[in-house]
C-alpha cells in the first residue's frame, strides 16, 4: 500500500482509527532539523508548573515521568517504569525503575528521584496546578497543608524500586504517573536554578534543551543517551516564537517552516481545505475536548429541571459548528467520543425549539425570561454565544452577554450566584488525562462545586457521586470495561438533570510541511498535544 | 540649571509613584483571583488559600502595595504570576523589539510630519497645501488598527511588497513603522506648516531675503530651525498617545513587543506584568517629557528655564 | 452670532460643510435606524452564511454583505451608528464637564488648590492612555455606559489643561479685574464673565473630543473589551471578523470607512469652530 492511499484511508475513517493501535510508520529516517513556529513566547517548561497546550508536549519530550502513552493513542505504556505491581488491596504500586537511565546532565536517575518529584508537586511552596491530582496519595493533605514535605506514602525500597501506597484503591492512578506534573526531575538542578528552573530544565527525555532566547526561539536538541532506543528521529527542533500564525502558514507555504504550530487560523482553514496542495499536509484529529454551556442548577429559574431541559433543546449545535466552519462535531452529552465510557447509543436532548417552547411553558415561563451568559472576549467565543444567544432569544429567553477578560469569567463560574450560564470555550480545554473521571470530579462531581471551584453549574448529586467513587476503585485490570461502563452510566444519568448542554467536540487541525513523516496521528496526538515530537521524523 | 533639572527630576520620581499606586490599586480591585487561575482545576480550596498566601494576596492592600515599592526600589518588579519568570526578564527580551517599532516609527512620523508641514508653508493656499491638510486630518482621524489592517491587507496580501506581519529584519519593521508614522504625523505637519508660516514673515527673514540670500538657503539656514522647535516638546507630549497606538499596532502586525505582552498579561490578570509593563511605558513617557523640557532652551536661546 | 450664521458661515468650507453632511446623516442614521435599516441587525440569517461558514461578499439580498454570523453588514452598520454616537456623546460630556470644573477651579483658585489638581493632569498624562483604558475595560465589566466612563478618565486631562490656561489668561484680564474692585461676588465673576468666555474653547474641544472618543471606542471594541454583542458597534464589527479580513476584506473596509469619515467629520469641523470661535487664534492660519 502505498503511503498515499494509507492516508486517504486514514483520514476517511479518522475518528474510529485515530485511538486504534499506532502502526509504526513505513521508513522512518534519523536526522534533520526542523523549525516550528509559536505566536506566545513559552510560559514554562517546568513539568510541575507548565499547564497549557502549547508547552504541554514539549515538556513530554524533555522529561519522562514512569507512566506515558503509545505515540498517537490514548493507550498507557511503562515509560520509565519497567514494571509494576499492584498488592491485593489495590492501595499500593510497586514500580521498578529502568536501570542507567541518565538525567541530562549525566547523573543517572533513582527511586529517590521519583520520591522528590513526586513531593516537589505536592508541595504548596511550589504553587503547582496539579498537585491536587496526588491527593489519592497516603500523607498527601499533610504535605498540601504545609505540615511536612513528604509524603508518607511514597517510599523508597531500593535505588530501583519505588512503591507508592494510596489511601483507597484507584483505578486512574496510572494516568495520574502519566501526566507532565509526575515528571522526574533531578533535586540537584531544581535547586541550582530555583524557581528559573522552568527556564532551565533538566530531565531523562527525548530532547535537551540547549537554547531559550525570550521572545523569540528555544532550541531542542536530541538526547544521545535517550533510554528508548532509535527514538527521537529528529537531531534540533528550533521552535520560534512570537510568529503571527497567518505569517507562519505563508512561511510554511514556502517551506520556512515544518510546523505551524498554532494551526490554521479559520479565513485560511476554509482556502487550505479547498487547495489541492495542501490536502495531503492538513491533518485533523479529534481531542478529547467538549465545549459546553453550564447551567447554574441553583439560580432560578435554572433550577427547574424543565428550564434547563428546554435550554438544551433549543440550541442548534449544527449551526454553532457550522459557524465555527465544521472544524469541531456536535455534542449530546459531556464525554468525547474517543473517551472511555462515551455512549454511543445515548441520543441526548434533540434540537427542537417548539418543544423547548412546550416545556419552557409547562415550567412556568410561558413568557420566557431575562439570564446571563457569560463568556471569554477573544474570538470566536463571543460569536459561538451570539449564537446560542438567538436560539434562546427563539424560546423567549433573553440571555445577555457577558464576554470578559478569561480570569474574570472563571472567578464568575466560582461565585454560586454569580454566573447563569458560562460558555466553556477557550477555557477548559481538553482532559487532562484519557480517563471519564476527569470529566467529573472538577467540572460536574461536588467537589468542584465549591467557591472558587470549576464546576460552574454547581451541580451535585451525591449519588452520582458515590458511583463515580466506585467506578474509580475499579483498579484491577480484569475490571476496566465494567469500570467505563459504570462512568458512562453516571454521564448519561447526569444528563437527566441536565446541568450542561454539550455543544460540540473540538477537532483539532494543523499542518505541516510537505518534507515532513510521520503517521497523520503524531501530528495531532490526543495525548502529547500539540505535536508528538519524539516520533515525527524527516523524509 | 542643576537646581532645575533636579527639581524636575525629582519631580518625574513623584509621578511615577503616583502611576504606581494607582496603577496597583485598579489592579487590586479586580474581581478575579490570580491564586484561583495559577491553582488549576484539580486544586482544593486549601491549595488556592495557601498559594494566595505565597503570594502575598491575602495581606491588606497598603501592605501589598508597600512590599512591591520596597522591591520596585532594589530593582525587582516582582516575577509573572503565569509563567514564574522575573518581569524584568520578560521586558527586557522585549523591549528592543518595541523600542525598535519606538523609534522607527517615531522617525517615520517626524519626517513625514515635518516635510508635509514644510511644503504645505511654502505652497500655502495651493490645492497642494490643502491637499496636504486634509491627508494630515485623514491621518489623525484614523484609528490604528484599522490603518494597519488596510495596509496589511494592501501592501502585504495584495501587492506583496511587504511580509504578512513578522518580526525580524528591516524589510518587516517598515509597514508597521509607516503605520504609525502616518498616523501620527497629522499633527506635526499642521504645527510645523503653521510655525513656517510664522517664521517667514519674522522681520530677520525678510533681511535676509533682501541681502539678497537665496531662497533655498533662507529656508534651510533660518526659517526651518525655528519652525522645528515647537516639535521638540511636542514629541514629548506625543509619546503617551504613541505608545497606545503601538500596543494596537504590536498586536495586528504580530510585533513581540511589550505591547503584546501587556495584552496577554491582562487577559490572564498577570498583575506583576501589568504593572511592571505599565510602569515602563510611564517612565519612557516621564523621560521623554523631561529630556524634551531640557532641549528646548538648548536649542531655543529665547527661552529661559528659571522663569518657566 | 446666531448658530444658522454660525453654521453659514461654516459652511464657506466645503470640506466643512460636508463634514456636517456626514455628522447630519450618523445623527440620522441613528434616530431612524429601526426604519432605515433593511433588517433587524441581530438576525442571524441561515442563508447568511454558506455551507461552509464563510459570509457573504455583497449582494442583491445583504447590500454590503454578511458577517461571521450571517447578519447584514448595512443594518449592523447602521444601529452601529447609535453607539458610536451615544458614546461619543455621553464620555465626551463627562470628559468635558471633569474638565472644565477641574480647569476653572485651579486657574480660578490658584494656590495649593489649583497646584494639586494641575499636578494630577501631570500624573494622568504619565499613564499610557490606551494601556489605561484597556485594563479598565477589561476588569471592569463591559458595558456601554463603563466603555463611554473609561474613555471619559482618559479624556478629560486635555480638556483640564486647555481650560485651565484660558482661565488664567481670562482672569488676568483687565475686565475681570475691575469687577473685582467693584465688588462683584465670585459667582457673579465665574457665571457671568468666565464661562462665557470659556464657551468657545469649550464648544472646539467638545467638538474635537467627539472625534478621539469614536477613535478610542472602536479601539476598545475592536479589541474585545468594548461594547458587549449582541449590540453592534462599528469597531466590535470589526473585532468579530478580523480573522477574516484577508479574505473577506468588505466586514473591515465599510465599518473602518465609516469610523475615518465620522471621526473626520467631527475634527474637521471642530477645526473651523476654532478658527470662528478662538478670538485668540484669529488673523492666524
Amino acid at each position: 500500500m502505498t503511503l498515499k492511499t494509507r492516508k486517504s484511508l486514514f483520514t476517511s475513517a479518522i475518528a474510529s482509527l485515530m485511538f486504534a493501535a499506532y502502526v509504526q510508520a513505513a521508513e522512518p529516517k534519523n536526522g534533520g532539523d526542523i523549525i516550528v513556529t509559536y505566536q506566545n513566547d513559552v510560559a514554562t517548561l517546568d513539568p510541575a508548573i507548565g499547564y497549557d497546550w502549547q508547552n504541554w508536549s514539549m515538556i513530554k519530550s524533555l522529561f519522562d515521568g514512569l507512566m506515558d502513552y503509545d505515540p498517537g493513542t490514548t493507550e498507557l505504556r511503562l515509560d520509565l517504569a519497567e514494571s509494576y505491581k499492584l498488592s491485593e488491596d489495590g492501595k499500593t504500586y510497586t514500580f521498578k525503575l529502568r536501570p542507567g537511565v541518565k538525567f541530562h546532565n549525566g547523573r543517572e536517575m533513582k527511586a529517590a528521584d521519583v520520591k522528590y518529584s513526586l513531593e516537589r508537586t505536592s508541595n504548596p511552596n511550589t504553587k503547582s496546578p496539579g498537585a491536587g491530582f496526588f491527593s489519592p496519595i497516603v500523607g498527601y493533605d499533610a504535605v498540601s497543608q504545609g505540615e511536612t514535605t513528604e509524603l508518607e506514602g511514597v517510599k523508597v525500597v531500593d535505588d530501583y524500586t519505588v512503591s507508592i501506597e494510596l489511601t483507597a484503591p484507584n483505578a486512574t492512578f496510572l494516568h495520574v504517573m502519566g501526566l507532565n506534573f509526575a515528571s522526574i526531575v533531578p533535586k540537584e538542578e531544581v535547586e541550582k536554578y530555583g524557581e528559573d528552573f522552568g527556564k532551565n530544565p533538566v530531565g531523562t527525555g527525548a530532547y535537551e534543551l540547549t537554547d531559550w532566547t525570550l521572545g523569540q526561539k528555544l532550541v531542542f536538541e536530541k538526547n544521545p543517551e535517550y533510554f528508548r532506543s532509535g527514538v527521537p528521529y529528529i537531531d534540533t527542533i528550533t521552535f520560534e516564537v512570537g510568529q503571527e500564525p497567518l505569517v507562519a502558514l505563508q512561511r510554511l507555504e514556502r517551506d520556512e517552516v515544518d510546523i505551524a504550530g498554532d494551526g490554521i487560523p479559520p479565513a485560511k482553514y476554509l482556502q487550505f481545505k479547498n487547495d489541492p496542495r495542501f490536502q495531503d499536509l492538513m491533518v485533523t484529529g479529534d481531542q478529547l475536548h467538549t465545549g459546553y454551556l453550564t447551567l447554574n442548577v441553583t439560580m432560578p429559574p435554572l433550577d427547574n429541571l424543565k428550564v434547563r431541559k428546554a435550554i438544551n433543546m433549543a440550541i442548534n449545535k449544527d449551526r454553532i459548528v457550522r459557524i465555527i466552519n465544521g472544524r469541531a462535531t456536535p455534542a449530546n452529552q459531556p464525554l468525547p467520543p474517543a473517551m472511555p465510557g462515551y455512549d454511543s447509543d445515548y441520543e441526548g436532548y434533540k434540537f427542537d425549539p417548539e418543544g423547548a417552547k412546550a416545556l419552557l411553558a409547562e415550567a412556568g415561563f410561558a413568557d420566557g425570561f431575562e439570564t446571563e451568559l457569560f463568556v471569554m472576549n477573544t474570538d470566536p467565543q463571543p460569536r459561538i454565544a451570539q449564537a446560542m444567544q438567538q436560539d434562546l432569544a427563539n424560546i423567549g429567553i433573553t440571555a445577555n452577554i457577558k464576554s470578559l477578560a478569561q480570569a474574570n469569567v472563571i472567578a464568575a463560574g466560582g461565585v454560586q450566584d454569580q454566573a447563569p450560564m458560562v460558555w466553556s470555550g477557550g477555557m477548559a480545554w481538553i482532559a487532562d488525562f484519557p480517563d471519564p473521571s476527569n470529566f467529573w470530579g472538577p467540572i460536574l462531581g461536588c467537589d468542584g462545586a465549591v467557591p472558587g471551584g470549576w464546576n460552574w453549574a454547581w451541580y451535585c448529586n451525591e449519588e452520582l457521586d458515590a458511583k463515580g467513587a466506585k467506578a474509580d476503585a475499579m483498579a484491577a485490570a480484569d475490571q476496566q470495561e465494567a469500570r467505563s461502563e459504570l462512568w458512562g452510566e453516571v454521564f448519561t444519568q447526569a444528563m437527566a438533570d441536565a446541568p450542561w448542554v454539550p455543544i460540540f467536540n473540538e477537532q483539532r487541525v494543523t499542518v505541516h510541511s510537505k518534507r515532513m513523516g510521520g503517521e497523520d496521528a503524531l501530528y495531532v496526538d490526543p495525548v502529547h498535544v500539540p505535536v508528538n515530537y519524539d516520533y515525527i521524523w524527516v523524509k | 540649571m542643576t537646581i532645575y533639572i533636579l527639581r524636575r527630576l525629582a519631580y518625574a520620581i513623584l509621578i511615577l509613584l503616583g502611576v504606581s499606586f494607582i496603577t496597583y490599586l485598579l489592579l487590586y480591585l479586580i474581581p478575579a483571583d490570580p491564586a484561583r487561575q495559577l491553582a488549576g482545576r484539580s486544586a482544593t480550596p486549601e491549595t488556592i488559600a495557601n498559594i494566595r498566601a505565597q503570594l502575598g494576596l491575602d495581606l491588606p492592600f497598603y501592605q501589598q502595595y508597600f512590599q512591591y515599592l520596597m522591591n520596585l526600589l532594589q530593582g525587582d518588579l516582582g516575577r509573572s504570576y503565569i509563567q514564574r519568570t522575573e518581569v524584568s526578564a520578560l521586558i527586557g527580551s522585549r523591549l528592543s523589539a518595541s523600542s525598535q517599532l519606538l523609534v522607527w516609527g517615531i522617525g517615520f512620523e517626524l519626517l513625514i510630519g515635518i516635510s508635509l508641514g514644510v511644503l504645505a508653508a511654502l505652497k500655502r493656499n495651493t490645492a497642494l497645501d490643502r491637499g496636504l491638510m486634509a491627508f494630515s486630518f485623514v491621518g489623525v482621524s484614523s484609528p490604528h488598527f484599522i490603518a494597519s489592517m488596510l495596509f496589511l491587507y494592501l501592501f502585504a496580501v495584495h501587492l506583496e511588497w511587504f511580509p504578512l506581519g513578522g518580526y525580524g529584519t528591516t524589510h518587516h519593521i517598515l509597514l508597521p513603522a509607516i503605520t504609525l508614522g502616518i498616523l501620527g504625523s497629522g499633527w506635526y505637519s499642521r504645527m510645523v506648516r503653521s510655525s513656517m508660516i510664522e517664521a517667514l514673515q519674522q522681520d530677520f527673514i525678510r533681511t535676509a531675503h533682501s541681502k539678497g540670500l537665496t531662497r533655498v538657503r533662507v529656508i534651510f539656514r533660518h526659517v526651518l530651525p525655528n519652525a522645528i522647535i515647537p516639535v521638540i516638546p511636542m514629541v514629548g507630549i506625543d509619546i503617551g498617545i504613541f505608545i497606545g497606538g503601538l500596543v494596537v499596532v504590536e498586536s495586528v502586525f504580530g510585533w513581540p513587543g511589550l505591547g503584546q505582552l501587556a495584552w496577554q498579561a491582562i487577559q490572564r490578570v498577570d498583575i506583576p506584568v501589568i504593572v511592571g509593563v505599565t510602569m515602563v511605558s510611564a517612565v519612557v513617557i516621564v523621560l521623554a517629557n523631561l529630556i524634551a523640557d531640557l532641549l528646548v532652551p538648548l536649542v531655543d536661546p529665547r527661552i529661559n528655564l528659571e522663569k518657566s | 452670532m446666531s448658530a444658522l450664521q454660525l453654521i453659514k458661515k461654516l459652511c464657506r468650507h466645503k470640506s466643512v460643510a460636508f463634514s456636517l453632511f456626514v455628522i447630519v446623516s450618523v445623527v440620522f442614521a441613528s434616530l431612524f435606524a429601526s426604519w432605515i435599516a433593511p433588517y433587524d441587525p441581530n438576525k442571524q440569517f441561515f442563508e447568511g452564511l454558506t455551507m461552509e461558514g464563510a459570509p457573504l461578499p455583497p449582494n442583491s439580498t445583504f447590500l454590503l454583505g454578511t458577517d461571521l454570523l450571517g447578519r447584514d453588514l448595512l443594518s449592523r452598520l447602521i444601529y452601529g451608528a447609535q453607539t458610536s454616537l451615544i458614546i461619543g456623546i455621553v464620555a465626551n460630556g463627562i470628559a468635558i464637564l471633569i474638565g472644565t470644573l477641574v480647569g476653572v477651579t485651579a486657574g480660578f483658585l490658584r494656590g495649593w488648590v489649583g497646584n494639586v489638581l494641575m499636578r494630577m493632569t501631570d500624573l494622568m498624562m504619565a499613564f499610557p492612555a490606551l494601556l489605561l483604558a484597556i485594563a479598565l475595560a477589561a476588569i471592569l465589566e463591559p458595558s456601554l455606559w463603563i466603555v463611554a466612563l473609561v474613555i471619559a478618565m482618559v479624556n478629560w486631562v486635555q480638556v483640564a489643561r486647555v481650560i485651565y490656561s484660558e482661565t488664567i489668561a481670562i482672569s488676568s484680564r483687565e475686565f475681570i479685574a475691575v469687577e473685582r474692585t467693584l465688588g462683584a461676588s465670585t459667582r457673579r465673576i465665574l457665571f457671568s464673565h468666565l464661562l462665557p468666555h470659556l464657551l468657545p474653547t469649550i464648544m472646539v474641544w467638545a467638538t474635537l473630543g467627539i472625534s478621539t472618543t469614536v477613535l478610542l471606542e472602536a479601539t476598545l471594541s475592536f479589541l474585545g473589551v468594548g461594547v458587549q454583542p449582541p449590540t453592534p458597534s462599528w469597531g466590535n464589527i470589526i473585532f468579530e471578523s478580523q480573522t477574516y479580513f484577508t479574505s473577506a476584506v468588505w466586514l473591515v473596509l465599510f465599518p473602518g470607512t465609516l469610523i475615518v469619515l465620522l471621526s473626520l467629520s467631527f475634527n474637521l469641523v471642530g477645526d473651523a469652530l476654532r478658527d470662528e470661535l478662538d478670538p485668540s487664534l484669529k488673523g492666524r492660519d
